[in-house]
């Protein structure tokens, strides 16, 4: 895996993510810190490879490419998939 | 419990077969019964399925799955259709299917939502509408071997004039007991108002949970997936309970 | 004196599949020529939609397998598939984030060559691809003509992006079910969700019938 992203790589970053879990999330999830299930690397979540953002977003571990969320906006529910992801650490004040 | 239904080649297994219509009757004003002759049917096990397909004479042609309602006889398939309003394939069945003319079926199709003669617990029927239509070719299986587990049926329908298959229900069979459920209008004299299935029902009229029953439910989606959850809640292991829900095919 | 049945049979083995018309079947009326499926519209490009980085498979290590629910094992190598009987089926394909492409041209090899000889109970499939994509459909969705592994679009090798060296095509679902990238087909008894019908498409996907979310 590349260490530097290219377009023909087709991903962009977890910033991607702030806009669509807004709608869900009450923070900015980009600075929350999720768990990878697979490898267990900890990181904010800005730092994950998302493709998308159609059929869906898929958000991948910058290290071992496991799937770690899944967001579907359908007609009238969003659905988020974590089970890739162990765990989310969000800070509790957002100055 | 580990099943898997009929095994074979696949090309011989799920090719289309021939079909023509050798009698017909009415179950009920919407629902016909329709015996169809199919050379070379290699039997089937109660709760399975056939996929039927129609062809126009310009060559357009659409399919159809239909639950199988007979224990298996030779030749001899016989489904139950219920008319939808305003359906594509339904009413040309129910309506105008004649005897010689024919369709085709490929099937039997199905190995999870079967009931074995081998099966030996008590054995709880839940039906919704026409999924009643596989439900009672487990009825009629067992009747053909003189099946002697336990089976009790929980019938729901609109109005009594839309229970299939009533007079073969009240001859009845040894072991098997049949109740009623009436959601918009009931029977003169019936003791209860029209009500939605509820956990009530599938207690006093079921199996209780420890008898450990398996449980057949059939119907629409929104029946059968309310029913699965009461049963749940009633104790019933899930993996007890096997569903099939008539989703929104358009007839 | 042969039966009906026998006769449409023994026609079929001719070669000639003669029908079987069912007497005054009209079905709903349908418009000539092109046909969107409801919420769709018509487009000329190829967009290219990802779950993930796009695999890289040489050729020389490249595997079809399907595996039955017994555990019984069909593999082909890149040799063996590129050399079975192929057809160039000419499709619409219906993505459901709304697009549709009319007659795209393939090449490839029909599920019924595959699954013709394969001893199996099933009523499912589980499709796999490389990079760990799934999708799953009826078994009866892959026969008849229906489904295609496919290695060759518009006359060239099928590229990377659009899920080369081969995916699977079955257009009468919305091509996320046409998985790019395949590797194998697990045939199953029970029914497994893959991986958009698990986060919230529909466990079917038929385009007509507009089935893209759970619960349509």
């Amino acid at each position: 895996m590349s260490a530097t992203p290219t377009v023909e790589d087709g991903y962009v970053d977890g910033n991607a993510l702030a806009g669509p879990l807004a709608e869900i999330f009450a923070v900015d999830v980009t600075s929350v810190v999720g768990c990878c299930s697979g490898c267990r690397t900890s990181g904010p979540l800005a730092r994950l490879r998302v493709y998308g953002p159609a059929p869906g977003l898929v958000a991948r571990c910058p290290e071992c490419d496991q799937v770690m969320l899944r967001l579907v906006q359908a007609e009238t529910d969003a659905w988020l998939d974590l089970r890739g992801t162990l765990s989310l650490r969000i800070p509790r004040s957002q100055a | 419990m580990a099943g898997t239904a009929v095994p074979g080649r696949l090309g011989e297994r799920l090719r289309w077969r021939v079909a023509t219509l050798v009698d017909q009757r009415a179950e009920t004003e919407s629902a016909h019964t329709l015996v169809l002759k199919v050379p070379g049917w290699p039997g089937h096990l109660a709760g399975q399925h056939v996929d039927v397909r129609l062809t126009a004479e310009d060559g357009y042609s659409t399919q159809r799955s239909y639950s199988i309602a007979s224990a298996p006889d030779s030749e001899l398939v016989e489904l139950t259709v219920q008319r939808v309003p305003d359906g594509e394939v339904s009413p040309y069945l129910v309506d105008q299917l004649a005897a010689g003319d024919q369709v085709e079926l490929r099937g039997p199709v199905g190995g999870w939502f079967v009931w074995r003669p081998e099966q030996s617990e008590p054995v709880l029927l839940v039906a919704g509408g026409s999924g009643i239509v596989p439900l009672m070719a487990m009825i009629r299986v067992r009747r053909a071997v003189s099946g002697r587990s336990p089976f009790r049926l929980i019938y729901s329908v609109r109005a009594p004039e839309d229970r299939i298959y009533l007079p073969e229900l009240r001859r009845g069979d040894p072991g098997l007991d049949t109740a009623y459920l009436y959601t918009r209008r009931v029977p003169e004299g019936w003791p209860r108002l029209p009500v939605r299935l509820g956990t009530q029902d599938l207690a006093s009229n079921g199996w209780p949970a420890e008898f450990e029953p398996t449980v057949y439910v059939c119907g629409p989606t929104g029946f059968v997936e309310l029913a699965a959850d009461m049963l749940v809640d009633l104790g019933h292991d899930a993996g007890r309970i096997r569903t099939e829900r008539f989703g929104p095919s358009g007839g | 004196m042969a039966t009906v049945a026998e006769l449409v049979w023994s026609q079929a083995e001719g070669g000639i599949i003669v029908p079987v018309i069912s007497r005054g079947f009209h079905g709903r009326p349908r418009p000539a020529g092109h046909k969107l499926p409801p919420g769709q519209y018509e487009t000329r490009d190829f967009p290219v939609l990802s779950a993930g980085p796009t695999p890289r498979v040489d050729l020389d290590s490249w595997t079809f397998t399907i595996k039955t629910e017994a555990g019984v094992k069909h593999s082909w190598t890149w040799a063996q598939l590129t050399a079975l009987p192929v057809e160039d089926p000419v499709v619409d394909l219906h993505c459901v984030t709304k697009w549709s492409k009319f007659e795209t041209r393939w090449r490839g090899v029909s599920l019924d060559v595959l699954l013709q000889d394969i001893e199996t109970a099933a009523d499912y499939a589980l499709v796999h691809a490389y990079g760990g994509y799934t999708t799953n459909l009826p078994l009866v969705d892959l026969l008849d003509g229906q489904a295609w592994i496919a290695y060759k679009y518009d006359g060239a090798d099928l590229a990377p992006q659009h899920g080369g060296p081969a995916r699977l095509l079955v257009p009468h679902l919305y091509l996320w079910k046409s998985a790019k990238w395949v590797r194998g087909i697990d045939l199953l008894v029970r029914d497994v969700p893959g991986f958009w019908e698990t986060a919230g498409y529909n466990n079917y996907g038929d385009p007509w019938r507009e089935q893209r979310y759970q619960g349509d």
